[in-house]
């Protein structure tokens, strides 16, 4: 269970939620309202105050390394540190089925970077963050660059995540997408985040 | 002929002709500096005038209080030019005092070694041999330390998304920064080794060259040379490793965040 109190940063008031294993929820808004500061918030990216805590763990007493292990945040524009995509994997062998099950091809691993489209990068993303098994995914708007075949794709590999208990925190503008995905949805309004 | 050669002011007036030759190019080019160079060759002139006056007054005193308050201006002198050569600054106090403190400790630490191992000069603190080497060692400290703390305030904030994304999986700050702190660091390094390779071949010091003129036989100028290539590179080395991991760290937090929130807008 993911249980945040009084979670605050920047310009977003305190936002309580508790989340089960395998729930979702969704935050909308307005561009610039505070989402992506929510969720980097949560993954303890950015300075922020209040509490969080994962099964009963609260972050504070654990490194901020172990706790982004576990609650890991997956930017839009996610960015890239090696030459190669195989660089930034570990065993390649396990992610080839779900390489094609969002449709690229098993040979990208020696690919240069530069050679990626930005959708080819956004689900290589998704696949580098969920090959760590994290127990929570902060997801902002991780489709934003895909056709909606692929972003069906995406969704049906998280939902089978979520099967195994992975908890999901969306960031999406598309309201359809919200419905598919989430169990809840929240909206932040005025720094505030409430429930929709 | 041996010995030294004394310089009347008549020598010096037809070596600036050079400078005037500078100036009639910039005009000849269009380049418009012939403001610049003109105020340059005039500080360069009074400055080098100043001081030597100074440390003549410095010598004949032999005082630890005013070669220390020479050292100490000597210091902030470099401090702040280690701060103007920043493309982006740490906020507040940082600014100045990281690479600051990290070049004076180094070039103090490399100074007083020499001073009390192989120059066994007495008093130790003796102006003569105190102020020519930590100035030495300080030159080329603060350019080490300016050239690393740039070098990785600028990745920081260039490299903002693939640091983050290291970090959003689980890397420590240590592992997210480590490329680029090990850029900083070759970059601080080099243009000392890069001198050390080249001196004696490509280039005569300046330290050789003005020892060699005033009649030092030049065996025994190039051995000093080598004491004081030797001195640059510790100063140079301690300063920069200091100075970048000590930014590496301010770059970061104890949550392992990177913290570009902490230096100034680009200027």
């Amino acid at each position: 269970m993911l249980k945040l109190m009084k979670l605050k940063a920047r310009s977003l008031k305190p936002f309580d939620v508790e989340l089960a294993a395998g729930e979702s929820i969704a935050i909308q808004g307005r561009s610039g309202s505070g989402k992506s500061i929510l969720l980097r918030a949560i993954a303890d990216l950015d300075v922020n105050e209040g509490t969080a805590a994962l099964d009963g763990i609260d972050r504070s007493s654990i490194s901020a390394p172990a706790w982004r292990r576990q609650v890991t945040y997956l930017a839009t524009d996610a960015g890239w540190w090696g030459t190669t995509v195989g660089e930034h994997f570990g065993d390649w062998s396990e992610i080839a089925g779900e390489l094609r099950s969002l449709g690229l091809d098993e040979s990208c691993r020696s690919w240069p970077i530069g050679r990626l489209s930005t959708g080819e990068k956004q689900r290589l993303a998704l696949l580098r963050a969920l090959s760590l098994q994290p127990k929570v995914l902060l997801l902002d708007e991780p489709t934003s660059a895909l056709d909606s075949e692929a972003a069906a794709a995406v969704e049906a590999l998280i939902a089978g995540r979520r099967k195994a208990g992975l908890i999901t925190i969306w960031v999406s503008h598309s309201a359809e997408q919200t419905r598919r995905v989430a169990d809840r949805v929240f909206m932040i309004k005025d720094g505030e985040v409430l429930a929709a | 002929m041996t010995g030294y050669v004394a310089l009347s002011p008549y020598d010096l007036i037809v070596a600036s002709l050079l400078i005037l030759i500078n100036g009639a190019l910039s005009l000849g080019f269009k380049l418009q500096l012939e403001k610049p160079l003109a105020l340059a060759t005039l500080r360069m002139v009074l400055q080098l005038a100043a001081i030597g006056f100074v440390l003549k007054a410095l010598f004949a005193t032999v005082s630890p209080w005013l070669t220390g308050a020479a050292a100490l201006a000597m210091i902030l002198f470099a401090g702040r030019e280690i701060v103007a050569r920043q493309e982006r600054r740490f906020l507040g106090w940082w600014s100045y005092g990281l690479g600051t403190a990290c070049m004076a400790t180094a070039a103090f630490a490399v100074t007083i070694f020499a001073l009390t191992t192989q120059l066994q000069a007495d008093p130790w603190y003796h102006p003569r041999f105190a102020l020519p080497i930590l100035g030495m060692v300080l030159g080329n400290t603060m350019t080490s330390i300016s050239l690393g703390l740039d070098r990785l305030t600028s990745a920081a904030v260039r490299e903002k998304p693939s640091i983050e994304a290291q970090l959003a999986l689980g890397a420590t700050r240590q592992e997210a920064m480590r490329p680029f702190t090990r850029a900083a660091l070759r970059s601080a390094l080099m243009p000392t080794i890069n001198a050390m390779a080249a001196t004696g071949l490509v280039s005569l010091p300046g330290m050789m060259t003005g020892q060699i003129l005033s009649g030092v036989d030049p065996v025994e100028a190039t051995k000093y040379q080598i004491l004081i290539m030797f001195l640059i590179a510790g100063g140079t080395g301690l300063g920069a490793v200091a100075a970048v991991m000590g930014a590496m760290m301010r770059l970061t937090d104890e949550r392992h965040r990177l913290r570009v929130d902490r230096l100034s807008a680009s200027r």
